[in-house]
């Protein structure tokens, strides 16, 4: 299940255009910047921490490293939230830390010129447009581009002890 | 490449030159000094001169200059050791500790402390020896003179006294590295011609530097015997000696140093700030000073890393492997228990890689316990016991603030003037022992002292104007405790040595942040003993795994003191939801894991629970947990590379099988509990009855 994702294979089809990671929450398509995705993993062997927020599903053994595993799902308040053989953990580099996130799948590598990139309407209780980087509009779909450096490093995600605290 | 990439090395070693400098110092025997030391003080000096030449340190240049003068003469027994010109030579150390410091900052060094350094070490020379030492004058260029070698048979190359031109042999050094060091030469000087002859390679050069310190700069890239330098013969020399300007600042004879060895120049000492085993003494070599390396932490910390992925790797397999059956897979099951060996032995050479011996702390204390004495008026001998006990070496760093307190409290409130000591019967010259032995997984420290030990009653009325509750009826050991209270201090003046009452609480806490703790025996009139007592390593634990619900938790075993079945008639309900759990003739407070943590599918029952009883930061209370696994080392890993601080968890490991299990921190799941029980009172309505009463088995909740 583990695979590690090639950067340089998608080769740029213009200079401008950035990749992107998509995957899935149900039924939304959401994508990441590749260049944060260190590797794609299987669900696996999760211990979860006590008295921390649902969404943090616990931590694991990345080759040595204890890393912690966030579902976006839970966050996100997707009604369905399921384990099992299709669920993938995408693990992200963002500052000097290594973060998991638990998505319903990986779908493709997508190249996006900036044409293709909107800005992000100022919605959203659940996901803050603080957190997303715009909308990506591909023919008929419509990509969620998700800052997962902010959202993960932001303080309503636990994650990081805040100086504030 | 840079001679600058150099500064690291010449600060690192003029750094353990000046620590040597220092110990030999202290070790001195004023009335009958071992010329031995006297000369391991001067090469110290000399070295560091040298290197401070090299890069073009002047300050440092110029007063370790005056330095190895004023020590020339008392290494030829010309200048009679007082302890009072030991205390200035000690000073002078300081001093050029602290320019080292400045430089290494990228600071300029003190002008004003230069200055007077440098007036005191004339002094001395004119009052003590009659002669005018080198003024130092600012003369950036000026040499090291050559002045007799430790060892007359080293460097059997005659050097000349004026080195204008040079012939640098560099011996079986390789293609690449040999233009580097004709580079560096071309920096020095001018390259005047370069051959090559068999496996030497023959470089003249016309330069103001001197020989010494033209090896000093090649000792950084090649050993030391594969460099030689010799000046030309006279007559081969297209400028002689007229050269006005370079050749005063490099010709010994016509600097003001009237102290001029009166050996001939024969034998120049290498000054490298680089080893350079052959300049000296052979007894010195077979030290095996240049079998050690210096590695960078990090790479340690990775190995042992690595290691430690590998011991979970095999035990992995022999999990697998111990499913199969013995007789037919004989081969695979005697190779399994070889790995396992293998790894084992592979990590405990690795873990001893970080050890360093305590000598690395308790070498500072003779200078402290020195200095302190002098200026409290008191007359105290410092003995060392297991210096070459070895402990990690994150934690000796750490536990140099802790112990340099306790010391400073023996000598300051402990130990008593000499009068005292006399009218109490004991000997004046009172006794410090620093001892540091193995015990198990932990090291002992203990610091003795053999002074009026601690006053009771002085500590009970202080105690009491904090504000502390205390009554007479409280043990000796109860009461020694309080001085690690916060805010107490009985001495009865602020000096500045100490009794500013920060200290001992802070002494507690950063042994507790170490892993450790920390314990008082005291006897009126015989002296007091501080013990800490500390893990040897926080980089693997000694745990013992436990089981609630599905999941499993690492107790550090050091907190264990005992694992039990509570039976119902032990345990007493209070105040509604609290347990005691009576064991022996103590009630404990119960806590539950899985009530802490919520673990789901755990044993809820608390008579088919066992009982752990645990100690942390003094506390003692009993752990429920459903099953106990066993005891294991495991490697500590931090929680908080990649998630934060979680309360009642101190760190993560990784078990057999690769999953995440979490250290527990007792102290923490103490208050962690206390503040879940608080939680789930505010949410409801207060019980009836509080009495306490026969325990009912809780039904869960």
């Amino acid at each position: 299940m583990t695979s590690k994702l090639n950067a340089a294979n998608a080769a740029a089809v213009d200079a401008h255009s950035r990749e992107f990671l998509v995957f899935s929450l149900g039924e939304e398509e959401y994508a990441v910047d590749i260049l944060k995705v260190q590797e794609i993993r299987g669900y696996e062997n999760v211990t979860r921490i006590a008295n921390a927020p649902d969404f943090i599903k616990g931590v694991t053994n990345l080759r040595g490293v204890i890393v912690p595993i966030v579902d976006l799902r839970i966050k996100f308040h997707l009604d369905k939230v399921e384990y099992g053989g299709q669920t993938v953990v995408i693990v992200v580099n963002v500052g000097e830390r290594i973060v998991g996130i638990v998505v319903d799948g990986v779908s493709d590598v997508m190249s996006l010129t900036p044409e293709q990139i909107k800005p992000a309407p100022e919605f959203g209780v659940t996901l803050s447009s603080d957190y997303l980087s715009g909308l990506g509009s591909l023919e008929d779909r419509m990509l969620v581009l998700v800052d997962i450096e902010k959202l993960l490093t932001s303080e309503e995600m636990a994650l990081v002890d805040h100086v504030a605290e | 490449m840079d001679i600058t990439d150099f500064y690291d090395t010449f600060f690192e070693e003029a750094e353990e030159l000046l620590g040597d400098m220092e110990r030999h110092l202290l070790e001195l025997d004023l009335d009958d000094p071992d010329a031995e030391q006297l000369n391991a003080i001067f090469r110290a000096a000399h070295s560091i001169k040298g290197g401070a030449g090299t890069f073009g340190f002047d300050v440092l240049q110029h007063t370790t200059h005056l330095f190895e003068n004023i020590l020339d003469y008392t290494r030829r027994g010309e200048l009679a050791l007082r302890r009072d010109i030991v205390d200035t030579f000690l000073e002078t150390k300081d001093m050029l500790h602290d320019q080292l410091d400045a430089y290494r900052n990228g600071d300029q060094p003190d002008a004003e402390a230069y200055a007077r350094i440098c007036q005191t070490l004339q002094q001395m020379a004119r009052e003590e020896i009659g002669v005018e030492v080198d003024e130092g004058a600012p003369a950036p260029a000026a040499q090291p003179e050559p002045t007799p070698a430790p060892a007359a048979e080293s460097t059997p190359e005659p050097v000349g006294e004026s080195g204008d031109h040079l012939e640098v042999a560099l011996i079986k050094v390789d293609h690449k590295n040999r233009e580097l060091l004709v580079e560096e030469l071309g920096q020095l000087g001018e390259v005047l011609s370069q051959r090559s002859d068999g496996e030497r390679y023959l470089v003249t050069l016309d330069t103001s530097a001197s020989a010494d310190d033209i090896e000093a700069v090649m000792c950084f890239i090649i050993d030391a015997d594969q460099v030689e330098v010799r000046s030309l013969p006279a007559q081969q020399q297209a400028a002689p000696e007229t050269l006005p300007a370079a050749a005063e600042s490099t010709e010994p004879a016509a600097s003001p140093a009237a102290d001029e060895p009166s050996v001939p120049a024969a034998a120049a000492p290498k000054d490298a700030p680089a080893k350079a085993p052959s300049s000296k003494p052979k007894a010195k070599a077979a030290a095996g000073e240049s079998t050690s390396i210096r590695v960078p932490v990090d790479k340690v910390d990775q190995i042992i890393n690595l290691v430690g992925e590998l011991i979970i790797t095999q035990s992995m397999l022999d999990q697998t492997a111990s499913e199969l059956d013995g007789v037919a897979h004989g081969a695979m099951v005697n190779g399994m228990n070889l790995l396992q060996r293998n790894a084992r032995d592979l990590q405990e050479a690795v873990m001893s890689i970080r050890m360093v011996p305590m000598d690395y702390v308790f070498s500072r204390f003779p200078r402290l316990v020195r200095d302190l004495t002098a200026k409290l008026d008191k007359d105290v001998e410092l003995v060392t016991e297991g210096k070459s006990t070895e402990l990690d070496k994150s934690l000796t760093e750490r536990i140099i603030d802790p112990l340099t307190h306790l010391v400073r409290n023996s000598l300051d409130h402990g130990i008593e003037t000499p009068d005292k000591r006399e009218a109490a019967g004991k000997p004046r010259t009172g006794r410090l022992t620093l001892s540091a032995q193995h015990q198990g997984g932990n090291i002992l420290i203990e610091v003795i002292d053999d002074g009026a030990g601690l006053n009771r009653e002085k500590l009970l009325t202080k105690a009491r104007d904090n504000g502390l509750s205390v009554s007479d009826s409280m043990s000796d050991d109860e009461v020694w405790q309080l001085i690690f209270a916060p805010g107490f201090s009985t001495a009865q003046e602020v000096s500045d040595v100490s009794g500013r009452g920060v200290g001992m609480d802070v002494v507690k806490r950063n042994i507790q942040g170490m892993g450790g703790h920390v314990e008082i025996l005291s006897r009126p009139g015989e002296g007091t003993t501080t013990r800490i007592v500390l893990p040897l390593t926080l980089a693997i634990l000694d745990g013992m795994s436990i089981k609630v619900g599905n999941e499993i938790f690492i107790l550090p075993l050091g907190a264990v003191l005992e694992s039990l079945q509570p039976t119902e008639e032990e345990l007493y309900a209070m105040a509604g939801d609290d347990v005691l759990l009576k064991v022996r003739d103590e009630y404990l407070p119960v806590i539950a894991v899985h009530e802490v943590f919520d673990v789901e599918n755990a044993c809820t029952k608390y008579t088919d629970s066992i009982a752990v009883i645990v100690q942390g930061e003094g506390r003692r209370y009993a752990l429920l947990v459903d099953d106990l696994i066993g005891q294991q080392q495991v490697v500590v890993k931090n929680l908080e590379t990649n998630y934060r601080k979680v309360s009642g968890v101190s760190a993560a490991t990784i078990l057999g099988d690769g999953s995440v299990a979490l250290i527990l921190d007792i102290a923490d799941m103490h208050r962690l509990s206390r503040i879940k029980k608080e939680a789930r009172h505010a949410s409801r309505l207060p019980s009836g009855v509080n009495a306490p009463v026969p325990f009912k088995e809780v039904e869960p909740s």
